[in-house]
C-alpha cells in the first residue's frame, strides 16, 4: 500500500535481491542432503512395517557382520530419560516422546517408525544391511481414525497414558491425552434465543508439510564427546538441546551449524535423525550421514493433525454472533501434542462472541507424531467456524464480510485468552476485502465465490544477534535464526536502515551454534519481528559506538554528534563516514565496533488475514477449479514486501492444497497409501490462479519498524474460503476436507 | 552384495540374447516406471536391458497405410510426427497427459503398455485405435492386439524372452476420428482416475459405422467395451446415443475405492469422459469426412 503517513525510510520497504539468491538459483547452495564431511559413512534407517507391533526382540549381528558395515543403533542404545517437558518454541515437547519417535524401545507406534539404524561405508550395503536385521515383532491391533481411537474398546497405544483435563483423572490409560476447555458465558440460553443458528460436523485429514528438501544431517563424534552436527532445520538451537537432551549430553558439547533450509513450514522444529546420527558416529568414530527418502519423509515425519469439530453458532437478526458451542478433536498420531491450547485460543479470536465453549481432545493413534505445520491447530478449527459463518450469512440474507465486519475484534477487546487484543486489524482487512474489485466482480456460471478470516497470535521469544564493522566499512549482521522465508534480506534492510548504509553494505549470515547466543527456532512467525529486534538493538548500539568514536576524534560531546546517511554529522565538522571511523577503529581504545544484544520480547502482534475465493465446479466430473483468489493481510510493516507478498500467497497455495486435494490415505492394514508426491497431491503451478495479495500496514507500536509476523496467519482463512466458494458454486455445503472430486460427487448426489 | 548389470545391445537379435540369457532381467526403455520401482525396492532385475539403442525400436514410421511407433520411442516424438498427428490425435494426446514433459522425454509407448497400470493413459487410446503390437521372442516374431496384452496390474501376455518391437496402427479411416479424456484431480502430474478412449467413423451419410470405446482405471486392464461402441453404430452419435453409450461404458467398469478416487465415482467419471471423449471423436471424424 502506499501509505503517504509511513515514514521516510530508505531501505526499509524496498524490494532487493535476497542475498541468498544467487547461490540458490546457481545450485551452489548447501542444503541438508549435500552437506559432506571427509571420511563420512552413510547411514539407513530401519522402519516398522506394522503400525502398532510390540518389539520383542532385535538381532543385528548379522547386519554387523555384513563387510562395511561400521556401526548399528537400535532403541536400546538410547539412555533412560525421565520424562520432562522443555521449551520448544511455540509448543513444547516432551523429551521422552520425542526420544522414542527417535527410534522406538518396546513398541512401534506406527508405520515407518524408525526400529534399527545402520552406517555403512556406502548407502547400499547400509540398506542391504537392514534387510539383515532381524526384528521380532508381536504385531497388535491398530487404530488410525480420531473417533475409533477415541472408542472405549480401542487398541491402547500407550500404558501410561492417563487424560488431563477431565475433572476426574481416570482409572485407566487410553488414547485421549488431554481435554482443554475454555468457555464464558451461558451458551445454552444464547443459542435458545439465536434468530440463526448453524451447526454441524466438519473434518479434515491429516496433512503433510510437503517440504521439497528430506530431513538429513551429518554427525562427527570425537573420543572426547566433543560432537559436531551439520542439518538443515528452523533451529540449530533446537537440534543441539533436543540432541543433547536426548542423549545426556552436556548442550555445549554439542556444535550444530545448519545448511540450506528448502522449506520447514514448522515440520523442522523436532528432531528426527540428529539423535540417531549421534549414536552412529559414536560408536565407529567417523561422521555418519542420514537422509530420509520422500517416502520417509510422508511416513516418519511430521503430518499436521487431522480433525474432527462439531459446532454450533449462533447469531441474533442482525448478525450479531451470540454464542458458540465448539468441541474439537486433533489426532496427535504416536505422541500426545496436536496444538489443542493454539486451536482452541484461534477458533474464535476473530470475532466478538459473549457466550462460548469450546473443548478440545488431543487424541493419539497410530499415525506418524504430528508436527507443527504453519499456524498449528488454527486451519481446520477455523475452517468450521468460517463455514459456518457462511450458512448464518445466508439464513439471514447478509453479505458475508457485512456479518464479519459485524462481530469482528477491535484492538482492546477481549482476546482469546482473556487478555486484550493488542492492535489487531481485522476491520482494516475485512474492509479493503469488501472494497477490493473481486469482491463485486460478476460470477460466471457455475462458479462460487467464498470469503474467510483468520488470526495468528504470532510470537516474540529469544534471539540474539550481532552487528560488527568490517575494516572498510561495511557490516557484518549475524543471527541464530534459520533463513526461511528471506530473514537475511529483511535482517540486512532493518540494520541497513538503522545504519543509514545501503543495502549492499550489509550482509547477513546465519551463524552455528557456538558463534552466536541462543535463538529460538524460526517458528510462530516470530523472527522477523524478534530476532529483527535484536538486529535493530545491535545496530543502534553500533551507531552509539560509531557516534562515540567520531565524538573522541573532533573532541566534542557524544550527544553532539548525530548520525545520518551512514556518517557522523556535527556542527562545523565535516561528516566522518562509516568508512573513515571503522579505519581508524585500531587507534581506538575501544578497537573493534561491534555490538551483540539478545532479546525476548513480549509485545508481539497477532496477525490477521481476509481470503477471498472463486471456485468453477464442473457439473459433470464435479472438479473443482480455483478461478479467482485474492488475500488481504494486516502485516504491520512489510520491511521486503515481495517476501511478504511470498508468504502470503505461499500461505494461500498450501491452504488451497489442504482444501482440495491433500490429506493422508490408510490402507486397511493401517499403512500409508500415499506416501509421495504423486499420489499425495500438493497443487502443482497449473492448478492455481495468480494469488493477488493486498498488504494492509497497521503497524505494530512495539518494533521500531512496526512489523507483526507474517508467516502463519496466510495460511488459516484458505480453507473456509475455498470451501465456502465450492458450497455456493455447488449448491451443497461441503464439510469434509479434502474436497476431492469424488468427495463433491458424491455431496452433490447425497443432496439429489 | 547383488548388483544389477547393464546391458545396451545394438540389435533385436542381441536383446533377445541377452533377455534368453538372464532369466531375472527386465526391458529397459525411458525407465520412468522401471527405475522408480527399483529404487522403491518393488523390483529387483538381475539385468538392465536397454532397448533404446536398438535401431529400429526408437522413432515412428509409416507401415503401408498405417504407422509403426517403436517400443522406444519416448511419448514427445509422437507430437513431431505430423501424418501421425493428424490421423491419431487421440493416441497422441494420450502418451502426452503422462507425467510431465521432462518424464514423457523419456517415457515410452512400449513401457507404458508393458508396466500394465490399469490408469496407463495410452493405453485406452490405443485400444479404441485398433491397434496391435509386433512381439519378438525366442519363438520368431508375433502380431497380438493391445487389448489383448494387459493380464492384469503390473502383467503383461508376453512370454519369457519376449519384447516388444512396435505399436501399430491402421490407417485412419475416411471419416474416422479419435480422441481420449482422462479425470484427475489435479490439472497434470497426476494418475487417471477414470479414462476413456473413443475412435469412430462417419460414413457419407453422417451415420456413424463403426466404433470402439475403451476405459481405462476402472477395471484390472483397460477395457474395450464393445457395447458402448455398439450403442453409437447408426446414429449421428446423438444425445440418446450418447446416453446409451455411457450408460453401456458405466456397466462395464469393474473399479475398486483406493487412494486415486473411489469406485462410485470412477463409475460415473466413465460415463462423463466417454461421453465427451465421443463428441470430440464426432467433430474430428466430421472434418474427416
Amino acid at each position: 500500500m502506499n501509505d503517504m503517513s509511513a515514514p521516510p525510510y530508505k531501505v526499509v520497504g524496498t524490494r532487493p535481491v535476497r542475498p541468498d539468491g544467487v547461490d540458490k538459483v546457481t545450485g551452489k547452495a548447501v542444503f541438508g542432503p549435500d552437506f559432506a564431511a571427509s571420511g563420512m559413512l552413510h547411514g539407513a534407517v530401519l522402519r516398522s512395517p506394522h503400525p502398532h507391533a510390540r518389539i520383542r526382540a532385535i538381532d543385528t549381528s548379522k547386519a554387523a557382520a555384513l563387510p562395511g558395515v561400521r556401526a548399528v543403533v537400535t532403541g536400546a542404545d538410547f539412555p533412560t530419560l525421565e520424562s520432562l517437558t522443555m521449551a520448544l518454541g511455540e509448543s513444547s515437547g516432551d523429551v521422552l516422546d520425542i526420544a522414542r519417535n527417535c527410534m522406538a524401545l518396546d513398541k512401534a507406534l506406527y508405520e515407518g517408525h524408525a526400529v534399527a539404524a545402520v552406517a555403512a561405508t556406502s548407502t547400499l550395503i547400509a540398506r542391504e544391511a537392514l534387510q539383515l536385521i532381524a526384528v521380532d515383532y508381536e504385531v497388535l491391533p491398530h487404530v488410525i481414525g480420531i473417533e475409533e481411537a477415541m472408542a472405549a474398546d480401542a487398541p491402547v497405544l500407550h500404558d501410561t497414558l492417563f487424560t488431563k483435563g477431565l475433572d476426574a483423572t481416570p482409572d485407566k490409560p487410553s488414547n485421549v491425552a488431554t481435554r482443554f476447555v475454555m468457555a464464558n458465558g451461558d451458551v445454552e440460553s444464547a443459542l435458545a434465543g439465536a434468530a440463526a443458528v448453524a451447526s454441524g460436523r466438519f473434518t479434515t485429514a491429516p496433512v503433510h508439510q510437503g517440504y521439497i528438501e528430506p530431513h538429513a544431517c551429518v554427525a562427527s563424534v570425537n573420543a572426547d564427546g566433543q560432537t559436531q552436527i551439520w542439518a538443515s532445520s528452523q533451529g540449530a538451537f533446537m537440534i543441539r538441546s533436543l540432541t543433547a537432551t536426548i542423549l545426556g549430553m552436556p548442550i555445549s558439547d554439542i556444535r550444530v551449524t545448519p545448511l540450506e533450509i528448502g522449506g520447514g513450514f514448522g515440520g523442522k522444529t523436532t528432531v528426527y535423525l540428529e539423535p540417531v546420527a549421534v549414536l552412529l558416529s559414536r560408536k565407529c568414530g567417523l561422521p555418519v550421514r542420514l537422509v530420509m527418502t520422500r517416502d520417509e519423509v510422508f511416513r516418519a515425519s511430521g503430518p499436521a493433525p487431522g480433525s474432527v469439530v462439531d459446532l454450533r453458532i449462533g447469531a441474533d437478526k442482525d448478525g450479531k454472533l451470540v454464542a458458540a458451542d465448539i468441541e474439537f478433536r486433533n489426532s496427535a498420531g504416536a505422541f500426545p501434542g496436536s496444538s489443542v491450547h493454539a486451536t482452541a485460543m484461534c477458533s474464535l479470536a476473530c470475532y466478538r462472541i459473549a457466550n462460548f465453549r469450546v473443548t478440545g481432545w488431543d487424541v493419539v493413534s497410530n499415525m506418524p507424531s504430528s508436527a507443527a505445520y504453519r499456524a498449528p491447530g488454527a486451519p481446520p478449527v477455523v475452517f468450521a467456524v468460517e463455514s459456518a459463518l457462511d450458512e448464518i450469512a445466508m439464513q439471514l440474507g447478509l453479505d458475508p464480510i457485512d456479518l464479519r465486519l459485524r462481530n469482528a475484534v477491535r484492538p482492546g477487546d477481549p482476546g482469546p485468552m482473556g487478555m486484550p487484543h493488542g492492535p489487531v486489524a481485522l476491520v482494516e482487512c475485512l474492509e479493503a476485502a469488501k472494497a477490493h474489485p473481486h469482491w463485486t466482480a460478476p460470477l460466471a456460471p457455475r462458479h462460487g465465490r467464498g470469503v474467510a478470516a483468520g488470526f495468528w497470535p504470532n510470537y516474540g521469544g529469544q534471539s540474539t544477534a550481532t552487528v560488527s564493522v568490517a575494516e572498510d566499512g561495511t557490516i557484518t549482521v549475524v543471527t541464530g535464526s534459520p533463513d526461511i522465508g528471506g530473514s537475511r534480506a529483511s535482517m540486512a534492510m532493518m540494520a541497513a536502515e538503522v545504519l543509514g548504509l545501503p543495502y549492499e553494505a550489509v550482509r547477513c549470515i546465519v551463524a552455528d551454534t557456538a558463534s552466536i547466543g541462543f535463538s529460538m527456532v524460526t517458528g510462530g512467525s516470530r523472527t522477523t519481528f524478534a530476532t529483527g529486534k535484536a538486529v535493530v538493538e545491535a545496530s543502534e548500539a553500533v551507531v552509539a559506538t560509531l557516534r562515540a568514536r567520531a565524538a573522541a576524534i573532533w573532541g566534542i560531546e557524544d550527544d553532539a554528534v548525530t548520525w545520518q546517511g551512514g556518517a557522523a554529522q556535527a556542527a562545523g565538522q565535516e561528516p566522518l563516514t562509516i568508512k573513515a571511523i571503522a579505519a581508524k577503529a585500531g587507534q581506538s581504545a575501544g578497537g573493534t565496533i561491534a555490538a551483540e544484544a539478545t532479546v525476548n520480547p513480549l509485545d508481539y502482534a497477532a496477525g490477521l488475514a481476509v481470503h477471498i475465493c472463486d471456485t468453477e465446479v464442473d457439473p459433470e466430473t464435479r472438479q473443482v477449479r480455483v478461478a479467482r483468489y485474492t488475500a488481504v493481510q494486516d502485516v504491520g510493516r512489510a520491511i521486503h514486501p515481495s517476501y511478504v507478498e511470498g508468504q502470503m500467497q505461499g500461505g494461500a497455495v498450501q491452504g488451497i492444497g489442504w482444501a482440495l486435494n491433500e490429506g493422508y490415505v490408510h490402507d486397511a492394514g493401517g499403512r500409508v497409501a500415499n506416501a509421495g508426491f504423486l499420489d499425495y497431491r500438493m497443487p502443482v503451478a497449473s492448478d492455481l490462479p495468480m494469488i493477488d495479495t493486498v498488504m494492509i500496514e497497521v503497524p505494530n507500536p512495539a518494533h521500531p519498524f512496526g512489523v507483526k509476523g507474517v508467516g502463519e496467519a496466510p495460511i488459516v482463512p484458505p480453507l473456509g474460503a475455498v470451501a465456502n466458494a465450492v458450497s455456493r458454486a455447488a449448491g451443497v455445503r461441503l464439510r469434509d476436507l479434502p474436497m476431492s472430486p469424488d468427495r463433491v460427487h458424491a455431496a452433490i448426489a447425497a443432496k439429489g | 552384495m547383488t548388483t544389477a548389470t547393464y546391458h545396451a545391445p545394438a540389435s533385436l537379435s542381441e536383446a533377445l540374447g541377452l533377455l534368453a540369457a538372464h532369466p531375472g532381467a527386465q526391458v529397459l526403455a525411458g525407465g520412468t516406471d522401471l527405475i522408480v520401482q527399483v529404487r522403491a525396492g518393488r523390483a529387483a532385475p538381475s539385468a538392465f536391458i536397454d532397448i533404446k539403442t536398438i535401431a529400429g525400436l526408437t522413432g515412428v514410421r509409416r507401415s503401408g497405410e498405417g504407422f509403426a511407433i517403436g517400443a522406444a520411442t519416448p511419448c514427445t516424438a509422437l507430437l513431431k510426427d505430423a501424418a501421425l498427428c493428424a490421423a491419431w490425435p487421440g493416441v497422441v494426446e494420450a502418451a502426452n497427459l503422462i507425467g510431465s514433459v521432462q518424464v514423457r522425454n523419456r517415457a515410452t509407448m512400449g513401457g507404458n503398455l508393458c508396466n500394465a497400470s490399469p490408469a496407463a493413459d495410452s493405453v485406452p487410446a490405443l485400444i479404441a485405435a485398433g491397434a496391435t503390437c509386433l512381439i519378438a521372442g525366442p519363438q520368431g516374431e508375433r502380431e497380438v492386439a493391445v487389448t489383448d496384452l494387459p493380464q492384469g496390474p503390473g502383467r503383461v501376455a508376453l512370454q519369457p524372452g519376449e519384447l516388444i518391437v512396435e505399436l501399430r496402427l491402421p490407417a485412419r479411416p475416411m471419416g474416422g476420428g479419435d480422441a481420449y479424456l482422462r479425470g484427475i484431480p489435479r490439472s497434470e502430474m497426476d494418475i487417471a482416475v477414470a479414462g476413456a478412449g473413443v475412435a469412430l467413423v462417419l460414413g457419407a451419410d453422417g451415420l456413424c459405422t463403426a466404433a470402439r470405446v475403451a476405459l481405462g482405471a476402472v477395471a484390472p486392464t483397460a477395457l474395450l467395451v464393445p457395447e458402448a461402441g455398439a450403442a453409437l453404430v447408426g446414429t449421428r452419435i446423438d444425445d440418446a446415443a450418447l446416453t446409451r453409450m455411457a450408460a453401456a461404458a458405466q456397466a462395464a467398469c469393474k473399479p475398486i475405492d483406493d487412494k486415486r478416487g473411489t469406485a462410485v465415482y470412477r463409475i460415473h467419471m466413465a460415463g462423463v469422459l466417454a461421453r465427451r471423449a465421443a463428441l470430440i471423436a464426432r467433430d474430428r471424424a466430421e472434418n474427416n469426412a
